[in-house]
């Protein structure tokens, strides 16, 4: 880890929301850093809380019937204690964000060109045609081609990588530190997915922003990150290098999820079909308060310390996170 | 992988967080549900009320709401009478409550017969492409005329009847029920559940009956709300035009209609049969949103 | 699949001959056709009893209506299907009908394909109830039966839908689509919408299934690494085409058309020590309602030479039980020297 303090740094963050049925603990006391520059994966299945998170930096949290607590420290001002004014000076500028649904985050009666162009209109005060000589800028950067046409060219118009595309121009329009994509190649085919993460990694030596990258797709955790953050039921389970996550995964779930992920090229090694590793069960109710382990329903390791006491986040090999009672400790970690 | 059984260090446990929001209040069943649906508890509080007070008019201290008295004829609402008197001398309290009757009857009359002939006509249409071109376009013109001028032209052609005030709204709303339903079955049929069934072997009438009808009861039921509150304000405005409920009858659109004259210096007979109407539209439209909000969460966003 | 089994039924379970599906597009005031989207445009394969074929591709390149066309869930434009040497496009509805029970569908989304106002034992029973062939407490016990298949517990029978989580349902459609004693289960993206975990259990599922009552899959779906996983042989579609088809060893370990190379290139790789060489297509897929002349994949095509712009490539054997849809297979001494550098390289 680096000495100099993270970019943005998370601790202890807590996002609730109050629905009809009781408390839904989505996020439940999640703590990680981003570095300057570096990509950081965010991986877990549907209802992990890897997006609500993200929700959460950019305060994008209803409050209520949503509460978000703990720290977000992005350069040591806790964004959560800013005004609303002070946090919209921050979103699109400092920190921006990817959806994974590029139609229906772009507005679909206003030209890509206008949607790129307020970004920078509000938050450096460009001229209305000032603006679009960005957005065409923007455009060329994210290699769509004859940009100053489509620039005023509205987003039915584009094809959903395309949009994916303008999404990401509009989302580096103000030069961001941090970039918050959630899921971004998710709704994407497997060729356009290539040529985004392609882009992304492209524009990323060019730009150098840091990227919080959240996805359920380990594959593109492996080619993507240098970092990565396992979730599960609203709790970081693991957290390590991405080498240290795919080569020496400690915390059973991490272990459970590369086991059931099918890899290209099985065929090659296997004679006849192989069984995939299955993680027994279900994700626990986030509405009730988890007592012990939140993975303890579905481990093949389980005893009873786990259902009685939630193991802490400790470093059990150098940079290297798990929380779990059993992971073996590294020696030199010791 | 080491086989470790206990760490050489022992357990150490997360800390323990607090929660950030209040826990939820413990209610009783019926207490969660005016809590989830607080509209349809109203509304439907509302509703049961006013038909309660249809059903139980002889015994709610009225009198004869058509008795003449001419010697008391437009006294101001009094101890004796609550809502005063009419130009004929007729207590406009026991008219008002005899006057729900209509109004519940031809609203709830008007909302059942339109949805099941809607239902009907709509399920038909959605399914044989050959009958929908036909019936859909009779539905587009039936729709073109103002629902309104559609019965006060029937009901010149008739004689003025409470059933002939039904007939007419039905006529008007059927279409409406009949363009709703077909559109979604038209959805229904894309569902994959249908698809599966279809390739399951399920015959064409069994899948209208066991895949699509149940499925399109929920905004049928919300749409005839929402017919019964309208058909409620239309035959109070074919009433009051003298196009709707016979003069003999009690019903609040008579009752506006014959205070009409004395508006200026009697507004009390007018007021309550008007307040009474609004009320109860209201809580057949609450009750309808409520219904809206619970059975069909997306056609709630949509609106 | 054994020797024996092959030879008692040397005749595919299903057999699809040049099948196309073009839907109309209706516009202008009257409501003419002033168009058609070529779904499907020609595609021929068969399956044998107890084999999974998959059909992968990307989105609009049409497998998913060859599942429906084959299901005979719509009418087809052209080309035939037979089922177990009958053919069965042109059959009416009648005779169509107790054919049905031998093929059974799993669609993608395991929320809208269960009927959310029927208990588990009616979604389960309706086929068997369709076809008479069980009722009262054998019914019970059928619909049991099909649930410990799926390994779902016997109680869940009188429960709703909804009750259930994504891996649940799809189960419950798993046991429908067994329940009429099915040969053939098409897989429309059945495992796409699963997470990670629950897909794994869902996969297994499946190839346990298959191996216990010797079903045949058709398999449609986008993810490339779950067919290599329990697929036997693999047709890769483009643009409402088949471009490539062989087994999975022929096809994942020697991918031959350029198209299947720049899919399976385009697959991230679950390890960060492997850095590929990866073909990145340029552009987006063209809309199938005007698909381009003669090869349709020559607009993204990174050896694309005169020939392909003008004339179509036909499938054809290529050996090792390939067959492949391109130009570069036939000609390749009319494939410019550049290119046929790019194709060794």
């Amino acid at each position: 880890m680096s000495s100099s303090s993270p970019l943005l740094d998370i601790q202890n963050l807590q996002t609730h929301f109050g629905t009809i049925d009781g408390v839904v603990r989505a996020v439940e006391g999640v703590s990680f850093h981003i570095n300057a520059g570096e990509t950081l994966g965010v991986v877990g299945e549907s209802g992990c809380g890897k997006s609500v998170t993200a929700m959460s930096i950019l305060r994008l949290i209803q409050q209520p019937p949503g509460r978000i607590a703990g720290k977000i420290l992005f350069k040591g001002t806790n964004l959560l204690e800013l005004s609303e004014p002070e946090m919209q000076s921050i979103r699109g500028k400092d920190i921006s964000m990817i959806f994974q649904e590029p139609m229906t985050s772009l507005n679909p009666v206003l030209t890509v060109g206008r949607q790129i162009g307020e970004t920078v209109m509000l938050h450096e005060g460009l001229s209305a045609k000032d603006a679009e000589q960005r957005a065409i800028e923007m455009l060329t950067l994210v290699g769509i081609p004859a940009p100053a046409r489509r620039v005023r060219e509205y987003p039915h118009q584009l094809s959903g990588g395309m949009r994916q595309r303008v999404m990401i121009a509009m989302a580096l329009a103000c030069s961001p530190q941090l970039l918050v994509a959630d899921e971004p190649t998710t709704a994407l085919d497997v060729t356009i997915q290539a040529q985004i993460l392609e882009l992304m990694r492209d524009l990323k030596t060019r730009v150098g922003a840091a990227i919080m990258l959240i996805t359920h797709d380990l594959g593109v955790v492996a080619e993507m990150c240098q970092r990565v953050v396992v979730m599960y039921a609203g709790r970081k389970v693991e957290e390590g290098s991405v080498e240290e996550i795919f080569l020496n995964p400690l915390h059973p779930y991490t272990q459970g999820l590369m086991g059931s992920m099918p890899k290209l090229g099985s065929s090659l090694h296997e004679s006849g079909r192989s069984k995939l590793t299955e993680i027994q069960g279900v994700v626990p109710s986030l509405r009730k308060p988890i007592i012990g382990c939140a993975f303890a329903s579905r481990c093949p390791k389980v005893t009873d310390a786990c259902r009685q006491m939630a193991p802490a986040i400790e470093e059990k090999a150098p940079n290297h996170l798990v929380a779990c009672h059993y992971a073996p400790r590294a020696a030199a970690a010791a | 992988m080491s086989t470790t059984t206990l760490p050489p260090d022992g357990f150490n446990a997360a800390p323990k967080l607090a929660d950030v929001l209040p826990p939820r209040k413990e209610r009783g069943r019926i207490g969660m549900f005016i809590y989830r649906h607080p509209t349809i508890a109203v509304g439907g509080f509302m509703v049961s009320l006013f038909v309660l007070m249809a059903i139980f008019a002889p015994l709610l201290w009225t009198v004869d709401p058509t008795a003449l008295a001419p010697a008391r004829r437009t006294r101001p609402p009094s101890a004796q009478w609550w809502f005063g008197t009419d130009m004929l001398g007729r207590d406009v309290y026991s008219r008002v409550v005899y006057g729900a009757r209509i109004s519940l009857i031809v609203g709830f009359a008007t909302a059942i017969i339109s949805a099941v002939i809607g239902l009907t006509i709509g399920l038909i249409s959605g399914f044989i492409r050959a009958v929908d071109a036909v019936v859909m376009r009779v539905m587009d013109g039936l729709m073109s005329i103002p629902s309104i001028l559609l019965a006060i032209a029937m009901m010149a052609l008739t004689r003025a009847s409470v059933e002939n005030v039904i007939i007419a709204l039905v006529i008007a709303d059927v279409p409406r029920v009949a363009r709703l339903v077909r559109g979604v079955v038209l959805t229904l049929r894309e569902q994959p559940y249908v698809e599966a069934a279809v390739a399951a072997g399920t015959r064409t009438p069994m899948i209208i009956w066991k895949h699509i009808l149940p499925n399109t009861l929920a905004p049928v039921t919300v749409q005839a709300t929402f017919f019964c509150a309208s058909a409620m304000i239309s035959e109070a405005t074919l009433s009051f035009i003298g196009a709707g409920t016979p003069p003999i009858i009690p019903s609040w659109g008579n009752i506006m209609a014959e205070g009409r004259a004395l508006w200026q210096v009697k507004p009390y007979i007018v007021f309550f049969p008007a307040i009474f109407l609004s009320i109860t539209v209201l809580s057949v439209n609450l009750l309808g949103d409520g219904l809206r909000d619970a059975l069909d969460p997306r056609m709630a966003k949509r609106i | 699949m054994s020797n024996s089994q092959t030879q008692a039924s040397s005749r595919p379970l299903l057999e699809v001959k040049g099948l196309k599906k073009h839907f109309p597009i209706h516009g202008g005031i009257l409501g003419g056709k002033v168009g058609n989207v070529y779904a499907v445009d020609g595609v021929s394969f068969s399956i044998n009893r107890g084999e999974t074929l998959s059909l992968v591709g990307e989105s609009g390149c049409g497998k998913s209506t060859v599942g429906k066309a084959v299901l005979r869930l719509y009418p087809i434009t052209d080309g035939e299907v037979m089922l177990d040497g009958r053919r069965v496009d042109n059959l009416p509805a009648g005779e169509l009908r107790p054919l049905r029970k031998r093929m059974q569908v799993v669609f993608q989304d395991p929320f809208s394909s269960l009927n959310p106002r029927q208990r588990l034992r009616d979604i389960i029973a309706e086929p068997i109830v369709n076809f008479g062939m069980a009722s009262g407490s054998e019914l019970d016990d059928r619909v049991g039966d099909l649930l410990d298949k799926v390994r779902l517990p016997r109680e869940a029978m009188y429960r709703y839908p909804h009750e259930f989580s994504g891996g649940q349902r799809q189960r419950i459609a798993i046991a429908r689509a067994l329940a009429p004693g099915s040969d053939l289960i098409i897989c429309d993206e059945a495992v796409s919408a699963l997470d990670v975990s629950v897909k794994a259990q869902i996969v297994n599922l499946l190839s346990d299934l298959q191996d216990e009552l010797g079903l045949a899959l058709l398999f449609i779906s986008h993810d490339l690494a779950i067919v290599e996983h329990l697929t036997h042989r693999v047709a890769v579609m483009y643009l409402g085409k088949i471009v490539e088809l062989a087994d999975r060893k022929t096809l994942f370990g020697t991918p031959h058309h350029p198209y299947t190379r720049a899919l399976l290139s385009a697959v991230p790789v679950p390890d960060p020590t492997v850095k590929r060489q990866r073909i990145i297509l340029r552009g987006d897929v063209p809309s199938p309602i005007n698909p381009p002349s003669g090869c349709r994949f020559h607009t993204r095509c990174p050896f694309v030479f005169d020939r392909c712009k003008t004339e179509e490539p036909q499938l054809r054997d290529v050996g090792m039980g390939r067959m492949s849809a391109c130009h570069l297979d036939v000609v390749p001494d009319q494939v410019p020297e550049a290119n046929r550098q790019a194709v060794a390289a």
